[in-house]
């Protein structure tokens, strides 16, 4: 039996992390993750789990700890948001080359400059190539289930990867809504008992980590961690089914929502999915034949599996929550276009970058869009590959 | 401590055919602390010569548990280690008692890992932090830090026509590390090796943490015969350029005075990176120098006592 509560992003981050009982959080705040790290605090001070909790003085040092702490053998997780994720940057990377599966929830909040606290994807989507996987998550619901998972994903052996858990800043972290959480025993058995690989508290066989590779070695170590990517994808899935026979509800690399009889589509990431979908069943009722895919792992890429679900659709609007400044598209786009290259007579597809600092997107947007797509598929062409969405121009 | 006949038979846990310079103090520095150590230790380094030095993969020179991360966070990622341990020795995962060690250079300590330093001194890790001070950049190349003496010629405080060297005095780590009140702080040299195992030994039996700053001479960027290391190492504390002193619970302890103050003159005439010190015209910076290391030695006794 699961349990009702009424809880924010935050607070559900929190509490998965309590009943996952990690060896070691090492972290340090940030708006809008900040909760996080002060409500795991509060459970730390009343005995509620048995973690050491390192306040540290820098989102660096936070990634620093962490990884010392996964390489000594603990399991180890930490928080961030935006700037604090760049700060981190170096050793996000080291993190994983290091095959180190530590998780870290990140509350995306615009990557400065200007300085913004709101929501954009620029800061996960800036670490996509960084080597964690990325799980981006819908409400406050999947972001408690896709943390329970992301450790099994993490720890599995044939992955040995850390990953990043996203919820969109202020719009998942802090809204409450209504969920099920697990009971802490459940938790408990489906973390079960980490057993480390070669941790540095084995005094009796000493390892040397984080060895300097030069040219002779580090192309068959890069190699490997990314064989590690390529495998995970089974992995993801496989939790996700064991997951869904714990709760009743199912994850897959992506969400397919009226997609299947679509003509138009939009491909989006996090919270704004929802407001889609609310603007896919008005459009549906209207006789419009549109639908929506929810990404949920954008690393690994399921570029072949975007392709299959999207190739009978006649336009596709990518949603992009952060710029590339490549002068072309925003970063989710680049990619789900690359995956449809190849697919015979492949759709038409434009890109939408949106919500940049918190910008708020609503029913009307997304409608916008798809009139666009309805537009776009009945001429079988786009004048344009991007457009601002509700921007001043 | 234990006994020179216990020591005598205790492994050296760094091993021969490392990559350091020939001359090179930072090994000496490794064995004396690794050998003074009563219980396991797992070690932590930041970027820079000992790690190139000791960890191309495929080999190591370690035999204990050795971890390398990044450049400005060796103490971080050693409180990261130490937390670990502290959580599962208390979930019973772990019954041994094993102590940390974290090494940086100067480079790595007093710039750009100061802050992961001070953080990790002032959460109050079980861990004793040894710099190993060579007083420069030295694995890029010979670039000035904040532990860059007045006068010292690098390659981004090059001596010119215009130019003496670098223009500051040193950033008085040690003293930085008795300001945050830590349990033990103290100042080394591989040339007094009993006292500078004696302050590991120490060090590591305190709880909580612990900051030890070594000079360590640099065959390359101090420029001198690759034979007179442990000279220079010793030439440092007896012309007091390099006081060797300890800190425990607040209380300055001298814990070596020259019986007679050598000028530093000799120490600086030794090493090239000082040559261009030695003309009429920079002539008065060695006074300066010798008159700076005059004041700090007396301040020094004052707060010994002595």
């Amino acid at each position: 039996m699961s349990i009702r509560v009424a809880k924010t992003g935050n607070e559900a981050v929190a509490e998965a992390m309590r009943q996952m009982r990690p060896d070691v959080v090492a972290a340090y705040p940030i708006t809008p993750q900040t909760e996080i790290v002060q409500i795991f605090s509060g459970f730390v001070a009343d005995g509620l789990v048995d973690t050491e909790m390192v306040t540290v003085e820098s989102e660096h040092s936070a990634m620093s700890a962490t990884v010392g702490a996964a390489a000594a053998g603990a399991r180890a997780m930490t928080a961030t948001s935006a700037n604090g994720l760049a700060l981190m940057w170096e050793i996000v990377y080291i993190a994983a080359s290091m095959r180190l599966p530590i998780v870290m929830p990140v509350v995306n909040r615009a990557l400065s400059g200007p300085i913004n606290i709101h929501c954009d994807h620029s800061d996960t989507m800036g670490a996509r190539d960084s080597g964690w996987i990325q799980i981006f998550s819908e409400n406050a619901q999947e972001a408690y289930d896709n943390t329970l998972q992301a450790l099994r994903i993490a720890e599995n052996p044939n992955v040995l990867l850390p990953a990043m858990v996203t919820m969109d800043g202020f719009i998942i972290s802090h809204a409450m809504e209504v969920m099920e959480i697990l009971e802490d025993e459940k938790v408990r058995e489906w973390v079960g008992e980490y057993v480390p690989e070669n941790p540095l508290l084995d005094v009796d066989n000493p390892v040397t980590i984080g060895p300097l590779d030069l040219y002779d070695w580090n192309m068959e170590h890069k190699r490997q961690q990314a064989e590690a990517m390529v495998q995970s994808k089974a992995v993801i899935l496989k939790v996700a089914e064991d997951y869904a026979k714990l709760t009743g509800r199912r994850y897959g690399l992506f969400e397919e929502y009226m997609l299947e009889d679509a003509e138009v589509a939009v491909v989006v990431l996090g919270s704004t999915a929802g407001t889609a979908k609310v603007v896919v069943n008005e459009l549906r009722k209207q006789g419009v034949k549109a639908g929506l895919l929810k990404l949920r792992v954008f690393r690994p890429f399921p570029a072949e599996e975007i392709a299959a679900a999207l190739k009978h659709v006649k336009a596709i609007a990518v949603m992009d929550r952060s710029d590339s400044f490549n002068a072309i598209s925003g970063p989710v786009f680049a990619e789900v276009r690359s995956a449809m290259y190849g697919v015979q007579s492949a759709p038409a597809i434009v890109d939408y970058i949106y919500g940049i600092g918190g910008r708020d997107v609503t029913p009307e947007h997304i409608r916008k869009v798809y009139d666009d797509l309805a537009n776009i598929a009945a001429r079988g062409k786009a004048d344009r590959i991007l457009t601002y969405l509700g921007v001043r121009e | 401590m234990a006994t020179l006949k216990e020591l005598s038979t205790r492994e050296f846990n760094i091993s021969s055919g490392h990559r350091a310079c020939a001359g090179c103090a930072f090994p000496m520095i490794i064995k004396q602390a690794l050998m003074a150590a009563d219980n396991p230790v797992v070690v932590g380094c930041a970027t820079g010569c000992m790690e190139v030095c000791t960890t191309i993969y495929p080999y190591t020179a370690w035999k204990v548990p050795f971890i390398h991360n990044a450049f400005e966070n060796s103490a971080a990622t050693v409180s990261g280690v130490e937390a670990a341990y502290q959580s599962l020795r208390r979930k019973g995962k772990i019954d041994k008692k094993i102590d940390f060690i974290a090494f940086g250079g100067d480079g790595g300590t007093y710039d750009i890992g100061f802050q992961s330093l001070s953080g990790a001194m002032e959460r109050g890790h079980d861990m004793l932090y040894i710099c190993y001070d060579n007083q420069a950049y030295m694995n890029t190349g010979i670039q000035r830090s904040s532990a860059t003496p007045r006068g010292a010629n690098t390659t981004t405080s090059p001596a010119g026509k215009e130019s003496f060297g670098k223009k500051q005095y040193r950033k008085d780590l040690t003293e930085v590390m008795v300001a945050h009140g830590i349990p033990f702080v103290a100042q080394a040299s591989p040339a007094m090796w009993s006292d500078l195992m004696s302050k590991v030994n120490r060090a590591l039996a305190v709880e909580g943490p612990a900051f030890m700053n070594v000079i360590q001479p640099c065959v390359l960027g101090w420029k001198y015969d690759s034979s007179q290391s442990v000279a220079l190492a010793k030439l440092a504390v007896d012309t007091c350029y390099w006081p060797l002193y300890e800190v425990v619970e607040g209380k300055y302890k001298l814990s070596y005075k020259p019986k007679e103050k050598v000028p530093v003159r000799e120490f600086l005439q030794k090493q090239d990176r000082f040559r261009h010190l030695f003309t009429p015209k920079n002539e008065h910076i060695i006074d300066e120098i010798q008159a700076e290391i005059d004041r700090k030695w007396e301040a020094l006794l004052a707060k010994c006592g002595e």
